[in-house]
């Protein structure tokens, strides 16, 4: 029972940090796009009335990430956006391992469930319309 | 109006949404989609995905300042996202077939609602009842510190707040909101999990729930990188600002003065969700 105690409450401070980390790195990143993106064309007009949606390569993980390495402004904040939603989801695979440690199969189970949503949201989504 | 003075405006927008939500603890993710579409006529599909992005950033954020604290139990928040994240895929899967005018006046409601709910701890009588065998088995009962100690409490009614926690999930996906007021209620009164274990880990919650939504709305290009720029950047900074200010701060009138911004947005979304003008 002390050893559980003591591994959830390591567990616990690795999780609050790995948050901390994602939303940091994740607002850096957009906000160095947004520096880029704002430098060059700050007069330009701008409306959100009437939905386009986005250009294929801002609506995939594979074309976001291409993008950005491109030097894209919009495709680096679209990758800052990408590491925000990754965080929640780095999360929960950290706690597949944490429950992983205390040998607890029916959490194994559960926070799997959980992490096949979330991966089928984001990679496999895309075929479906 | 150019590049650089919606940025700004929109910026300036979601940090006083952020800063409020945070303050009073309705949230702000509530208000950025009406603040976005009645104010700053974006279509209500990108407003609704740079809400959910904004969504994802505060509650990670604040999880993070919460879980060292021990209140948050991981095991009831595992658990229960098996059904927010179920229910945000379709609830996501809904944005998509329902008219937006139908989404605005659903959204009206869920304003309504959630500036009636009150998410103050109610005082509970402290009765010993037997544990819950569901809840033992899926060792939802748990601990956290309190001024006396560590305090014990058990969960019951696991099968509604499952039920709750569906339909959490579906208006989060719907609606790119954090659902964190039907998330609470679920907890605090459908499981009677004490209402501080509650709070912090629908908290906890909210992010895993968004991200179950994210992924569709990204290829689906609700999230458009220029506008989720300024209202994430901005509810971020906002509400971390607001709960450095909440520890020393009463906060009952701004309370009830951001309560009634809300029911005024809420109307607004509902009368124009019902003349058809999304």
């Amino acid at each position: 029972m002390l050893r559980k105690h003591l591994t959830d409450e390591r567990v616990e401070v690795l999780i609050a940090n790995l948050l901390r980390g994602g939303v940091l790195t994740a607002a850096l990143v957009v906000i160095a796009g947004a520096i880029l993106y704002l430098g060059a064309h700050p007069r330009a007009h701008v409306s959100y009335h009437t939905f386009h949606s986005e250009p294929q390569q801002l609506k995939s993980v594979t074309g976001v990430i291409g993008e950005a390495f491109t030097g894209n402004a919009r495709g680096i904040i679209q990758l800052g956006l990408l590491l925000l939603i990754a965080t929640p989801i780095a999360r929960v695979a950290f706690s597949v391992v944490a429950f992983a440690i205390e040998e607890d199969k029916m959490y194994i189970v559960f926070t799997l469930i959980v992490l096949g949503v979330l991966l089928y949201s984001l990679f496999g989504s895309s075929t479906i319309t | 109006m150019n590049v650089l003075e919606f940025t700004f405006l929109v910026w300036a927008g979601s940090l006083l949404a952020g800063f409020l939500g945070a303050l009073t603890g309705l949230g702000g993710g509530v208000v950025l989609v009406p603040l976005l579409t009645i104010f700053f006529h974006v279509d209500l599909r990108y407003a609704i995905g740079a809400s959910l992005v904004s969504v994802i950033a505060t509650s990670s954020g604040a999880a993070a300042a919460y879980v060292k604290e021990g209140f948050s139990n991981i095991r009831i928040g595992m658990f229960l996202e098996i059904a927010t994240t179920l229910g945000a895929l379709l609830g996501a899967y809904l944005t998509a077939k329902l008219p937006a005018n139908a989404i605005a006046i659903i959204f009206g409601i869920v304003l309504l609602y959630s500036a009636f709910v009150s998410r103050r701890p109610r005082q509970r009588s402290a009765v010993e009842k037997p544990p819950d065998p569901l809840a033992t088995k899926l060792k939802l009962n748990g601990s956290f510190p309190d001024a006396g100690g560590i305090r014990h409490y058990n969960v019951y009614h696991v099968p509604a707040g499952f039920g709750v926690m569906s339909a959490a999930g579906i208006l989060s996906g719907l609606l790119g909101i954090g659902s964190g007021a039907l998330k609470v209620v679920g907890m605090d009164q459908a499981m009677k999990i004490p209402f501080k274990v509650s709070t912090t880990t629908s908290n906890f919650m909210i992010g895993v729930t968004a991200a179950a939504s994210a992924g569709i709305y990204l290829s689906r290009g609700y999230i458009d990188p220029s506008l989720a720029m300024p209202v994430m950047i901005g509810v971020l900074i906002g509400s971390l600002m607001g709960t450095r200010i909440l520890v020393k701060t009463h906060t009952t009138h701004l309370r009830l003065v951001f309560s009634g911004v809300i029911v005024l947005l809420g109307l607004e979304m509902m009368i124009k969700g019902a003349r058809g003008g999304f």
